[in-house]
Order: structure tokens, then sequence, then C-alpha cells
């Protein structure tokens, strides 16, 4: 390996270093990585650890209320819901859902906002202004209300919100990804790698979008917490996720009825989401703080 | 000032007519209209009837100009489901949803711009941190669970508001709350920002070595600057609003818009969803060319770039 090879791999070591330094000295980002992390364990071991079947019903033992209630008992530790089904099972199963739909819409979303945002800050010109076009038109249309009227179209169902969603929440993928490519575009590295003949294929993989990552991960998880808010706000109207599948927003939602006589039924789903999204938030913000350029040592 | 105003509107009829074919696409896209609206235990024939009476038989563009024709003329054709017009429906409810947009918008600026401006003042302090904080979880608890929260503490165990309708103002206070929400977050960070930038300006260094009380520069110097981008960051928050007031008005029974959008969705009554997505995507773009109008307006650089 030669001398130039092994300074550069140090330098990077050391920057990897710096990054970890600066992202345990971060508030923020410690506290949010926690719950993230402790919410994202819980969803995948949720068979291993919730105490009832979530879908199990007991109609002898509805709307029980949770443990720190005078009647509460350590049998349903949150409770049980208007079908006396387990509440905090129900919980642990539906952290599943949401991170499910985070996750799957930010990959089609992201893909679709990506393509869009540096082809249009790469190319410019009137590839830049048809694909403006596009985005300012994305942004005009309502998204509650087109994903509301799409998803009922398509069919409510999991599938049906991640589709959804996925081809609606792509507009600040683009936005961003636009304005970074184009300061990318403009360095001398970019200039050199055409001069010496890489294709554009070759120089957007392998140029401009490990460059524009950064900034690519910090709009997913912000978007991420956006999709998992929107949807509970759908499953919350009725045209979402379908019961009998334990969605956060769809907990709040047959709630509602008992919430009068039972907060807590609507309560304990609402706190898991503000839980959640808060993390990722934390995660999102403190990311954008450490991997900024002008905080690199 | 003109040109630029012109070369805005041109951008925004286009988009409004994209919006339009999209919002009618949309339902087309989605599936056949006429088995949706014949139901599932519908037969051919029957189908085939009700695409008639429609007109769902004839060439799509065909459908899409008359519909348009019609639309610029404010005639969305009869609702599926209650015997009226749609102009007459979206009429009847719009007061509601405008009221409760504007409402909450002033209720957010209210809120948001004094924050702003404190967190920039004393940056750095605990006020700011307090007030980044507080934007950090504003923008995680969702505004249905803030206006559900909002009916157990002061409907039920208080007693002070009425649980849902529209029938008096006091009905609008916990919605109007719970639907400005979403907007402060966004308002306080522009304005922290524009001021924080503002405050390191050449002219208020001049300012303060004149010797002004540090309230006349803040106030009188300073916000002037700082709030510009504000106001237009107001009208896209404004637009955002009247389509994400359908959540909130679903929450507390009020007969708005968005009550009416989701009804018509839960009934398949697509001249109805039609509409009120054309309706609030053209609102969305007409406030965002005034606010690019009164942003050039209020800073020549921008027109003059």
């Amino acid at each position: 390996m030669t001398a130039a090879g092994i300074t550069l791999e140090a330098a990077a070591a050391r920057r990897r270093g710096g990054l970890l330094r600066r992202s345990l000295g971060h508030g923020g980002l410690v506290l949010g990585g926690a719950i993230l992390a402790a919410i994202i364990a819980i969803a995948l071991a949720a068979p291993l650890i919730a105490p009832h079947d979530p879908y199990n019903q007991d109609l002898a033992h509805r709307l029980i209320p949770p443990i720190w209630q005078a009647k509460g008992s350590w049998e349903h530790a949150l409770g049980t819901d208007k079908l006396g089904r387990d509440y905090l099972s129900r919980l642990i199963f539906g952290a599943r859902i949401s991170l499910l739909i985070g996750t799957l819409t930010v990959i089609i979303s992201g893909t679709i906002g990506t393509v869009i945002g540096v082809c249009a800050g790469y190319f410019g010109g009137r590839v830049d202004a048809v694909l403006s076009y596009v985005v300012t038109t994305r942004l005009a249309l309502p998204v509650v209300l087109v994903a509301l009227a799409s998803a009922a179209l398509v069919g409510s169902s999991l599938e049906g919100v991640i589709i959804v969603l996925g081809l609606l929440l792509w507009d600040r993928f683009a936005v961003v990804t636009r304005s970074a490519t184009q300061q990318i575009a403009r360095t001398d590295y970019v200039a050199a790698a055409r001069a010496i003949g890489c294709s554009t294929l070759r120089i957007l993989g392998s140029e401009i979008l490990p460059n524009i990552l950064n900034a690519l991960i910090v709009v997913a998880t912000l978007e991420m917490a956006h999709a998992i808010l929107l949807e509970a706000a759908l499953s919350f109207l009725g045209l979402g996720v379908q019961p009998p599948l334990p969605s956060w927003g769809l907990m709040i939602s047959e709630g509602k009825q008992y919430m009068f006589f039972s907060p807590w039924v609507i309560g304990v789903p609402a706190a898991a989401l503000v839980a959640l999204v808060l993390a990722i938030n934390l995660v999102g913000d403190g990311l954008r703080d450490v991997t900024a350029p002008e905080n690199r040592g | 000032m003109l040109s630029f105003t012109t070369q805005r509107l041109a951008v925004a009829l286009s988009v409004a007519l994209t919006v339009s074919i999209v919002a009618f696409m949309l339902l087309h896209l989605s599936g056949d209209l006429a088995t949706a609206i014949a139901g599932p235990e519908a037969t051919a024939a029957q189908i085939a009837e009700i695409s008639r009476q429609f007109g769902l038989d004839r060439p799509i563009t065909l459908q899409y100009l008359d519909w348009l024709w019609r639309a610029v003329h404010f005639d969305f054709g009869n609702s599926f489901y209650y015997r009226d017009t749609v102009t007459s429906l979206v009429a009847s409810r719009m007061p509601v949803t405008m009221t409760l947009g504007a409402i909450s918008l002033a209720l957010a600026l209210v809120i948001a711009i004094p924050l702003g401006v404190l967190a920039a003042v004393y940056s750095g302090t605990i006020i700011d941190r307090l007030a980044l904080g507080f934007c950090v979880l504003g923008q995680a608890v969702p505004a249905f669970c803030l206006g559900l929260g909002l009916i157990i503490v002061f409907a039920v165990q208080l007693r002070w508001l009425p649980v849902s309708g529209t029938a008096s103002w006091k009905n609008y206070i916990m919605p109007s709350i719970a639907l400005g929400w979403y907007a402060v977050p966004a308002v306080m960070r522009l304005s922290r920002n524009g001021m924080l930038e503002v405050l390191s300006s050449d002219y208020i260094r001049t300012a303060r070595a004149k010797g002004l009380r540090p309230s006349v520069v803040i106030l009188k110097h300073a916000l002037r600057n700082a709030i510009i981008p504000v106001v237009a960051l107001a009208a896209v928050q404004f637009g955002f609003m009247l389509g994400g007031s359908i959540v909130i008005e679903a929450v507390f029974n009020m007969q708005g818009l968005g009550y009416l959008a989701w009804e018509a969705i839960a009934r398949n009554d697509f001249p109805v969803v039609q509409a009120v997505v054309l309706i609030l995507a053209v609102l969305y773009v007409a406030l965002t060319f005034l606010a690019d109008v009164a942003n050039a307006f209020l800073d020549p650089r921008i027109r003059l770039a």
C-alpha cells in the first residue's frame, strides 16, 4: 500500500472517530438515538416480549384500566381496549406498523425525490425548469386530502398507505438534493472527473451521490417522522390501516368514543406516537448538526 | 415590479392548470369510477348504465375539458350523496374552514414571532434553548392528539369549553390552538433565524452605537427586516392549514370544507372530492403567488435579482 493510501485511510479513520465523538457529545442526538433504538428493539422482539396476543379478544375483560389506576392489575399493565385486547401488547405490535410505514415510505419517496433533485441540480437548464415545475405542482396539492382520497380508492390497507405516502412525500427530498447537487456539481473534482472522460452516470454515482448523502439522511429521518404522523392521521380518519391491525392512529381512533370516561385509551397510543416522532426528529436534527461541514474539526 | 408580477402570474396559472389535471386524473387513474359508484353488488348492465348516465363512457380528455370548463364557471356538478349542487355545498362549508384557518394563523403568528424574536435576542441562553425545545416537542405532537387532549382537559374535566360543533366563538378556541400548533415551530424558527441575521448586520450596530434604546433597535429597526420572509411563510402555512384542517374538523365535528371532503371520500362522492381538491390547490397557488408579490414589494432585492 502506498504512503498516500495510508494517510488517506488514517484521515478517514480520524474523521469517523470525530463523527462518533461529536455524536456522543450531542445531547439531543443521544437521547433521540436511545429512544429510537429502544422502540426498534421492542418492535423487532414484539412476539417475545408482548405479554398477550394483540388480536386476542376477551369481552369479559373490556376496558380494564391501566396499572396506575386503582383497579389496574399487572395482568394487563396498560389495561384492555373495548374488545378486551391487551393494550400493552397492541402498543408493542403497533411499533412495527409505524416503523414499517416510516421506513418503506421513505425508501420509495427518497428514491423518487433524489432522482428528481439530482437530475434537476446536475443537468440544470431546461431539465431543472421542468422538474422544478413538477415539484411546485406537487407542493400545491393538499397532502392529507389527496392521501385520504387515493388511499380510499386504492383500498385502505397497510400496502395502500405505504404506496400513497411514498408517491406523495418526495418533495422535500427533491428540493434538498437539488440544491446540494448544484453545489457539488460546481466543484473542481466534478470538473476533473468530467475532464478525464467519466460517464455522466459514473459522476452522479461516485462523485455526487456520496457527497449529498449526509443531507439525504437528514431529510430521510424528518420525512420518516412526517410519514408516521400522516399514517396515524389517515388511520385516525378511518381511511388508513384497517382493523384489527394495532396501528397507533387506529387505536386512538377506536378509543375516541371512550375518551370521556377512560382518557388513557387515547393517551397511551398518543404518548407512544409522540415518543417515536420526537426521537426520530431529535436524531434528524442531531445528525444535521454533527455532519454540517462547518462543525468538522 | 410589473414584469416580475406578470411572470409569477403566468407560472401560477400554469401550475393551477396542471393541478386541475392532477385533481381530475387522480380519481380516474385509481380505478373504474362507474364500478365504484355502483357498489360491489352491481351487475355489468347497471355499471354500463351508470357509466352512460355520468358521461364516463366518453373519451377521458373530453371529460376533463368538460369538467374544467364547468369548474371555471363554478359549476362542479351535483353531489352523488346530497341532493344539492357541489358549489352550494362548498359555499355553505367554506366559512367554517376559512374562519378556523384565519384564527389559527393569527394565533400561530402571535405566539411564534415574539418567541422567535426573544430566542434570537437572548440567543444561546436558557430562553433560546427553551424556545427551541418547545419547537422540537411541538413538531412531535400530532394535531389530532393535541385536539383530543384539549377536549379531555378543557371540555370534559374543567367544562370550560364545548366539545364540538360550530355554534359559538367558544367552539373555535380549541380547534384553532390544535391547528395553529402546526405552524408555530416553522414560523418561530424562521423569525429567530431572520432576527439573528439582521441583528448582526452593520446598520443595527450603527443604531446601537447611536445610543438608541435596545427596545427601539429591536422592534423598530431589526424586526421590520427580519419579518419579511415570515410574510411568505405565513401565506404558505395558511394554505397548509386549509388542507390540514380536515383532521381537526373531524376531531371537533366542525362542518367545514375538510369535514365535507372526509365524508365525501368515505361515500365515494367523487364530484365533491374533485372540487375540494381543486379548490384547496388553487387557493394554495394563489396564496403563494400573493406571498411572492408581497415579498418582492417589501424587499426590492428579490425583484431585482
